[in-house]
């Protein structure tokens, strides 16, 4: 039995997905997949569906049609808290950080699960305010009253402390200075070197294709192109025809 | 082509503050601040009679606000807005609605339990008759010759007796333009009309703005370019909330600022 | 028409041991709301159920401190099934449909325990006796020792949420159930957790308001329409305010008594209610949201 297969099998395989908001037919058939470890960017106009594609892969809407694989499993009907234990990780678009509970309370919603060690629960917190030394200042503060940098940062770790094998970030430098996007860019690095896959939705196109090894590109509800991040550095043209004007 | 002389007559009358037509909206510094937020800064656009214009932007550029203020939800923190030459800035949507500003929605406000035509009707009677508990609907026979011809305006005529709630979304979608016409605009606002639409409803909405575009100015909000670039005359650029260029499709398309902005390069 | 200051502060301590078992019943109810978003108009009856088992258990075993447990433990589970059977499956559903769900359980329950226990109303014999001296005056401890012990109940339940690993999953999915869920919290099951929770506040509140009045199987609509208020007036799914607005509301009714009859002083809770509504509609001890 060749080992082969496993190795190359994707983490995260989705296939003709079509999701619907009320009557609103916002996915025609998604496909797409990740492999371990892989970063992948996912890019594309407002309105093409690529925050509703995260949200569908996270169990928070669920398609009418096409299947959802993780690790070669079936998870396409599974509910939120399932695919969290699984080992699917979620920062949303508008980060959504608990605003009354304080940052470490913010880290511990993902830290306080079954069948960790403590010793592993102090390790996780610990790497998590050397990547976001920050975040160890303002640990007893409310998550309300941190910046919006600061609480793409708390949103960013407080997934890690699920410790996934996949994160979806969902536009992470949205309305961040230039130097939070440069930290966000950084941490999608680290992460990456520590074998987290990473499916990333971006507006910021450089960013992405600097940080992918393969991009995706959507179109009114369906991938409509897909290259190496290193092809599509150079090819202008593509990058006008679906995300320019 | 109806379209370059649209064109033309859009690039003559813009900027013109006497002689010429008037325009049917022109703001003048137009600004909406929430607390600390400044989701509009100093907006002065003019959209000349006629016109199918645009409004593109990023996510949060103030288009939703723009609209908002122009219809009367908002109350704008300061600057005018003039319709026909007159203020309305601040006034209740209702007063808007009957100077003959119209909009449609992007999350669909049509009456699920009433017909087709019930929907239209409903909308063309807001703009005649006053008060009459005692007359039967049906002896207002203009406005049920309107709500006929604004069905068949929209590609509904087929489906006048049909419940709304049976509708597909893009028949929905297209009721609700009919609604918003039927109040007898001289400006229609579109708010994302093509969302969550297949390529072939897209493709049939598009020829129903392009068919109600003679006698009327509709201003559009939307993401897909593709529409967006086919239909309009004019774009407005907006991002955090001022104007970052103005232009025809090919101009914009060409714009460097608005590359930076859209590809972030 | 002068009030004797005796009567006065008489009807202080009355205003509060009342508002302390208010506050047991109204915070279960503001839980419950908070987290689900279900008004829960069977909480009178679980209330109501809960005097009745302690009426059983105290029947059995002579034992006030054990009714009370028994009570709380049997209502917690009683509204645990009720949360998984009825109210799970509407969740997410127009709020609608969870109000008359929750308004079918309270006539049922009603008529249960109508059936079960009859209509002769019962009685729970105070577990002690005796007044104790407060200046010149003579007040029962009885009166004192629920209210003591609601606020401790109360307190428990304050730092159970604020300390407890478990208080943080509560307070996560009150905020925001869709990413308490991507976090890994089974939200389903703390549904269920804290609608016992809230049931067996009621239940608790039943038992140690029982040796006051009787126990009868109505005796959840006045209580439900007081929490209500009470709920109202603190900002709805905040705890602290309903704690607050249950004295608040009781002591203007203690006080009002003293000068028409309790049954006429109810008009003041119906009037800080409308008064509520109409200027602070969020809540009277909620900061007003810009």
């Amino acid at each position: 039995m060749s080992a082969t297969p496993a190795r190359t099998a994707p983490l995260v395989a989705v296939e003709g997905i079509h999701t619907y908001y009320g009557k609103s037919h916002i996915l025609h058939g998604v496909s797409l997949e990740v492999k371990t470890g892989e970063v992948v960017g996912l890019l594309g106009r407002n309105g093409v569906g690529k925050s509703t594609t995260l949200k569908t892969i996270m169990g928070l809407v669920h398609p009418t049609e096409g299947v959802i694989q993780l690790e070669g499993r079936p998870i396409t009907r599974l509910p939120a808290y399932r695919l969290a234990k699984l080992g699917i990780g979620y920062v949303p678009e508008d980060r959504r950080i608990f605003r009354l509970l304080t940052v470490m309370e913010n880290l511990r919603t993902g830290l306080d699960r079954h069948g960790v060690a403590e010793s592993r629960k102090r390790e996780l917190l610990d790497k998590v305010f050397q990547y976001f030394p920050v975040l160890a200042e303002r640990r007893n503060q409310a998550g309300g009253t941190l910046s919006g940098g600061e609480q793409q940062m708390l949103a960013i770790a407080r997934a890690m402390m699920l410790e996934p094998k996949i994160i979806l970030l969902d536009e992470p430098t949205e309305g961040l200075m230039p130097r939070m996007v440069s930290q966000i860019r950084e941490i999608v690095g680290a992460l990456h070197a520590e074998g987290v896959a990473i499916l990333l939705v971006e507006q910021n196109v450089p960013l992405t294709l600097e940080a992918s090894q393969r991009v995706y590109i959507m179109e009114k509800g369906v991938v409509r192109h897909h290259a190496p991040a290193s092809d599509l550095r150079h090819d202008d043209a593509v990058i006008h025809q679906y995300l320019g004007v | 082509m109806t379209a370059d002389r649209r064109a033309g007559t859009a690039t003559a009358s813009a900027g013109t503050g006497r002689g010429g037509p008037v325009p049917v909206l022109r703001t003048e510094s137009l600004t909406e601040r929430f607390g600390g937020l400044t989701a509009l800064n100093n907006v002065s656009i003019e959209v000349p009679r006629g016109e199918i214009r645009a409004v593109i932007g990023p996510n949060g550029a103030g288009k939703s606000t723009f609209f908002n203020c122009l219809t009367g939800v908002l109350r704008p923190t300061s600057g005018r807005i003039l319709f026909n030459g007159e203020d309305i800035a601040g006034l209740p949507p209702h007063r808007i609605s009957q100077k003959g500003i119209a909009r449609s929605y992007q999350i669909t406000n049509i009456l699920p339990n009433a017909t087709t035509l019930e929907n239209v009707r409903l909308a063309a009677q807001s703009r005649r008759h006053g008060w009459s508990l005692l007359t039967h609907y049906a002896a207002f026979a203009d406005i049920l010759d309107r709500a006929h011809a604004i069905l068949a305006a929209v590609g509904l005529a087929d489906k006048a007796d049909e419940l709304a709630a049976n509708l597909s979304h893009g028949e929905q979608r297209n009721l609700e333009i009919g609604i918003a016409l039927a109040t007898e605009p001289q400006l229609l606002c579109l708010d994302e009309p093509t969302a969550g639409m297949s390529a072939a409803e897209t493709h049939d909405t598009m020829e129903l703005v392009r068919r109600i575009s003679r006698d009327l100015t509709i201003m559009i909000v939307e993401h897909d370019m593709q529409v967006v670039m086919e239909l309009a005359q004019q774009i407005t650029v907006l991002h955090y909330g001022e104007v970052l260029a103005e232009g025809t499709p090919a101009e914009i398309q060409r714009n460097p600022r608005v590359l930076e902005v859209y590809l972030k390069t | 028409m002068t009030i004797p200051v005796d009567q006065i502060l008489i009807q202080t301590l009355n205003g509060i041991v009342t508002g302390m078992i208010l506050a047991l019943v109204a915070s279960g109810l503001t839980l419950i709301f908070g987290i689900m978003d279900v008004v829960n108009f069977a909480h009178g009856e679980l209330f109501m159920l809960g005097a009745y088992v302690g009426t059983t258990t105290m029947v059995m075993s002579g034992n006030f401190w054990l009714s009370l447990v028994v009570a709380t433990m049997t209502i917690a589970l009683l509204g645990a099934a009720i949360q998984v059977t009825t109210l799970r499956p509407l969740l997410g559903r127009d709020p609608l449909t969870t109000i008359l769900a929750t308004f079918g359980i309270s006539l049922v329950l009603q008529n249960y325990a109508l059936w079960q226990y009859g209509p002769v109303p019962r009685k729970i014999l105070e577990p002690f006796t005796g007044h104790f001296n407060f200046f010149y005056l003579e007040y029962p401890w009885y009166r004192l020792v629920i209210a003591l012990l609601s606020a401790a109940i109360i307190t428990a339940l304050y730092l159970f949420l604020k300390f407890g690993t478990y208080g943080v999953w509560i307070r996560a999915t009150t905020q925001d159930r869709i990413m308490a869920a991507a976090m890994g919290i089974p939200v389903p099951a703390v549904h269920t957790i804290v609608f016992a929770i809230g049931s067996g506040m009621a239940a608790a509140s039943g038992v140690l308001f029982g040796p006051l009045i009787g126990v009868n199987h109505a005796m959840g609509l006045d209580w439900v329409l007081k929490a209500f208020i009470v709920v109202v007036v603190g900002g709805m799914g905040n705890l602290g305010g309903s704690i607050l607005a249950s004295i608040f509301v009781s002591l203007l009714e203690a006080y009002a008594s003293l000068v028409v009859s309790p049954a006429q002083a109810v008009i003041v809770s119906f009037v800080a209610l409308i008064l509520t509504l109409l200027f602070r509609p969020t809540g009277l001890f909620v900061p007003t949201p810009k």
